[in-house]
């Protein structure tokens, strides 16, 4: 069932949210050893919460909805861990405003997602408890960070799970496990409660089955929270309403810069499949070129480390989390840090580092920040010719476990399609878009102008329904 | 001060902002409350927090930088990152090339004028305590931290080396301290460390090129600040005249010692890895702001040294304005006092407010200037109007303090020319100093009731001049 039909479902009285959440909760005993898409299973929490619903004393546009949240999200008395040893132990003293908001709309809350550590990785498996698996070959990564959340949707766990998109991180694990994943216009959703990675670049999106779960969904978590200053002073946009809308007179542009070098040849002839659909519907379809897109990936692994150097800077051990003593203050939190952080936390912090040291500023952050400049002005003049971009998301369906943990840069180009959203800040989207010649899912991902959110989901709607 | 020497000085001034609440969050802004009883997730650097800035803040921080006559220009927020651990994020939410106050000035008492700078934001630190062992942060055994402080808005009012003497560099710390208070940016309270002053000096012999400087913390009072400079410039003296090189770094004042104490060297100092913050968007105050802001401005220091001394001049204006006193004497000159007798007063007989009225002020002075009441009465009088306020006239009257009459007072200099002889040969030889003698003797006669001016006038009629 999509979160529409058991929102319509409960309250029809035609099922009990109770109910509805038994059914997942039974998946989850069922599958979940197996995938590992959970770090947390908070069933009694999530009993009560149905009951309410059931009670008439929760209602709301998700009353009812089963929603699984990436463990980067602060929940109020519920760990924390963004799937690190460093915050073991920590529960944090107020939920996110994202979570905040799911409950007030009535959602029940069914547990926290795995991820890549700090949401630092593409495949789940930098967690630090273990992968998590693709529910349609467990063989395979679900792609990630987010990769938790995009295999509970997959996986039928719960229909909707937020996840956090910093470079890709909620879209490549929807294109790899079969979902909807949306990332919105940097500042749509708030990040207040959000564990920080790169704070630039991270935004929330969710993960559903459908088009419309996704726009339901978004129009509850998004607008204006005065607990983040980089939230967009508006209210969450009406975005149920244009998934009906045609796309008679789109104007679509393929990115040609994002269908070259390094992406498979299946998933390139799904991207032209999804291209042909739309134009089959009446939009002009066109080839679009966004030059700079090519720096995407170099630039974000010095920005993104450079900040995710700064945000991590505060697991000490002084204050929370897990704590090695030493002889000093230097030494303990040395030792802390040693033991509470995995490889590519790492790596990145040392990146991070480097690129903001003094006599390298210039070269790296400071280079860094212009591409980015030349990749939002790029796009703006893009989105001059066109309304909605389409590329592939990822460049592959996916890849096994182990494939790729041996090679960082390997591992980090599944994200150059992605990438360049985030460094713009403009919305991005992944559709699942039938599948490649290993019969694994493959996504369509569908750009905006910022705040485009409207154009976005009305292309992806038409996507949607040209599958059907 | 060496002759062939002169020092270079440059301050760097904290001071605490007298906001309500802190500078990125509702915690209240406050000093002396339990430990970590004012605190949020926020102020704790929690994951996943963010910060709001404070409009209050800004507002007390552009003010002040209006009264410190900077521009005041739009502005961004860095990161400088380095661990500590009482500091919550491990990196501090400060200004760096794009402060919100640049290029002021400090015009002092004694004509001479300080350059600023900048006047920046950015948030204070928790406040450790080491507890055991040596009893800091390496040896201790263990370490306490209260966090109610972190958050807490700082300006910091950086100088230009523009200061060339321990004595100008307390006149700018006082007169900063006196701008804080007029703009209530600050309570500026040294000894609760809401304001806190570290020196940057250097030596160097006059012409030559500015010398290698050091940095000089944990000054707690103005006298800390006066004698470690004195201290700092002689040493770095001692260390040039005997062949060696000044080396740039961080030293400690160590009040009990006497001495400053070598830190670690800014050499091998930490890289702070500065960048914008990205949880914070420019701060851009548009005109209207500005403008609400510039119309709230009370008036100077400057300004109202520049006011008294038009209406009374004297060597007490400076300090009248300081003790805030300079209103009092004006309305009462305006009331038909006696600007030199009032500002006099104000300068030595008042130390606060109290009851005292312009118009009970006034009349005091007049009392005083057509002789019917003498300094000593006068100042009995003003200690009652500032504690109980009154008629000045009523309250000499019932202290018995009625003007003697000539003739009797005649008579006691008489006397006591008679009773001493010698004393009053020198006087008719012109030696100026038995006046003195005479008059004190008077006064001790008649129990302060002499008016001393008639007195002289006495002894002058005797004396034949």
């Amino acid at each position: 069932m999509t979160a529409r039909e058991i929102v319509a479902a409960v309250q029809s009285g035609e099922t009990t949210a109770t109910a509805v959440l038994d059914e997942h909760l039974a998946r989850i005993r069922e599958r979940d050893g197996e995938l590992h898409a959970f770090n947390l299973v908070t069933e009694d929490a999530a009993r009560a919460d149905a009951a309410a619903v059931d009670a008439g004393d929760r209602t709301g546009p998700l009353a009812g909805v089963p929603i699984a949240l990436k463990d980067n999200l602060c929940t109020r008395g519920v760990p924390t861990t963004c799937s690190s040893r460093i915050l073991e132990g920590w529960k944090p003293p107020y939920d996110a405003t994202v979570v905040s908001r799911l409950r007030a709309a009535g959602a029940v809350v069914v547990g926290k997602t795995n991820l890549d550590e700090f949401a630092m990785g593409s495949s789940t498996e930098n967690s630090a408890f273990g992968p998590t698996r693709n529910p349609h070959d467990p063989s395979r990564v679900p792609g990630g960070s987010s990769g938790g959340s995009a295999a509970a949707v997959a996986a039928g766990f719960a229909p909707v799970a937020l996840g956090s998109d910093t470079g890709g991180s909620i879209r490549q694990p929807a294109a790899l496990c079969g979902v909807v994943g949306v990332k919105p216009t940097y500042g749509a959703v708030s990040r207040y409660g959000l564990v920080a990675f790169a704070s630039s670049l991270d935004q929330i999106g969710p993960f559903t089955q459908t088009v419309a779960d996704a726009a339901l969904v978004l129009e509850v978590i998004a607008g204006h929270d005065p607990m983040d200053s980089t939230s967009i002073d508006r209210p969450a946009p009406s975005l149920l309403d244009a998934l009906e809308e045609s796309v008679d007179g789109l104007r679509v542009g393929v990115v040609r810069e994002l269908l070259g070098e390094g992406i498979a040849d299946d998933v390139r002839r799904r991207t032209e499949a999804a291209a042909d659909a739309l134009a089959a519907a009446g939009a002009k379809v066109e080839e679009a070129s966004v030059p700079a897109a090519i720096y995407g990936l170099s630039a974000y692994y010095l920005i993104a480390p450079a900040e995710a150097s700064s945000n991590l800077a505060r697991y000490d051990g002084v204050r929370y989390g897990v704590r090695v003593d030493g002889p000093t203050t230097g030494d303990m939190m040395e030792a802390t840090r040693t033991a509470g952080f995995g490889a590519e936390v790492k790596r990145r912090i040392m990146l991070g580092t480097y690129a903001l040291s003094a006599g390298y500023y210039d070269a790296y952050y400071g280079k860094a920040q212009q591409v980015r400049t030349l990749i939002i002005r790029d796009f703006q003049a893009a989105y001059e010719q066109f309304d909605v971009l389409l590329s592939p998301t990822s460049p592959t369906t996916a890849f096994p476990l182990g494939a790729k943990t041996e090679d960082p840069l390997a591992m980090y180009m599944n994200d150059v399609c992605t990438i360049p959203s985030n460094l713009s800040g403009d919305p991005a989207m992944s559709i699942p878009y039938g599948t490649g010649d290993d019969g694994l899912p493959v996504g369509v991902q569908v750009m905006a102008p910022a705040l485009g959110e409207q154009v976005m989901f009305r292309a992806a709607a038409a996507l949607e329904r040209s599958l059907s | 001060m060496k002759p062939g020497w002169e020092m270079v000085i440059g301050l760097e001034v904290h001071a605490e902002l007298a906001t309500e609440t802190k500078i990125f969050c509702g915690c209240r802004n406050q000093f002396g409350a339990e430990p970590n009883t004012n605190i949020c997730p926020v102020c704790l650097g929690l994951p996943g927090s963010l910060p709001v800035l404070n409009e209050q803040a800004v507002e007390l921080a552009m003010r002040l930088g209006m009264a410190l006559g900077c521009r005041v220009e739009p502005s961004i927020f860095h990161r400088k990152n380095y661990f500590y651990p009482d500091m919550p994020k491990d990196y501090q939410v400060s200004q760096y090339d794009r402060p919100v106050n640049v290029d002021g000035r400090i015009d002092l008492a004694d004509g001479t004028s300080v350059g600023i700078e900048r006047a920046h934001m950015e948030e204070d630190t928790g406040k450790s305590t080491h507890v055991g062992g040596g009893g800091r942060i390496n040896d201790a055994e263990r370490s306490l931290i209260d966090y109610n402080r972190a958050g807490v808005p700082l300006v910091e009012i950086v100088s230009r080396p523009d200061i060339t003497s321990s004595e100008q560099a307390k006149a700018y710390v006082n007169e900063l301290r006196a701008i804080l208070l007029a703009t209530g940016a600050s309570d500026a309270k040294m000894e609760e460390g809401s304001m806190r002053v570290d020196a940057n000096v250097s030596v160097r012999r006059p012409g030559e090129p500015l010398g290698t400087r050091c940095e000089i913390k944990n000054l707690n009072s103005i006298r800390s600040l006066v004698r470690a400079i004195e201290y700092e410039a002689e040493r770095q003296i001692d260390v040039i005249e005997s062949g060696e090189r000044v080396i740039q770094e961080t030293r400690h004042w160590d009040e009990a010692g006497g001495r400053t104490r070598s830190g670690r060297s800014k050499e091998e100092a930490e890289d702070y890895r500065y960048f914008p913050e990205p949880d914070l968007v420019p701060l851009e105050p548009d005109d209207a702001w500005l403008g609400r802001v510039r119309d709230a401005l009370l008036m100077l220091p400057a300004a109202r040294r520049e006011r008294l001394s038009a209406a009374a001049a004297g060597t007490g204006v400076a300090l009248v304005v300081e003790r805030g006193l300079d209103d009092l004497v004006l309305d009462a000159i305006e009331a038909g006092g006696d600007p030199g007798r009032l500002l006099t007063h104000a300068e030595h007989n008042v130390l606060e407010v109290g009851a005292l009225t312009p118009a009970s002020f006034a009349a005091l002075s007049r009392l005083e200037k057509d002789g019917k009441l003498t300094a000593t009465q006068a100042k009995t009088v003003l200690a009652e109007l500032v504690e109980k306020g009154g008629d000045p006239a009523e309250i000499a009257k019932a202290k018995g303090f009625e003007a003697m009459d000539d003739s009797a007072l005649e008579s006691i200099v008489d006397g006591l020319i008679a009773e001493n002889p010698d004393a009053f040969e020198k006087l008719k030889a012109g030696d100026k100093k038995v006046v003195g003698f005479f008059t004190g003797a008077v006064m001790k006669a008649t129990q302060g009731k002499a008016n001393g001016g008639a007195v002289a006038k006495i002894l002058q009629q005797r004396a034949g001049g």
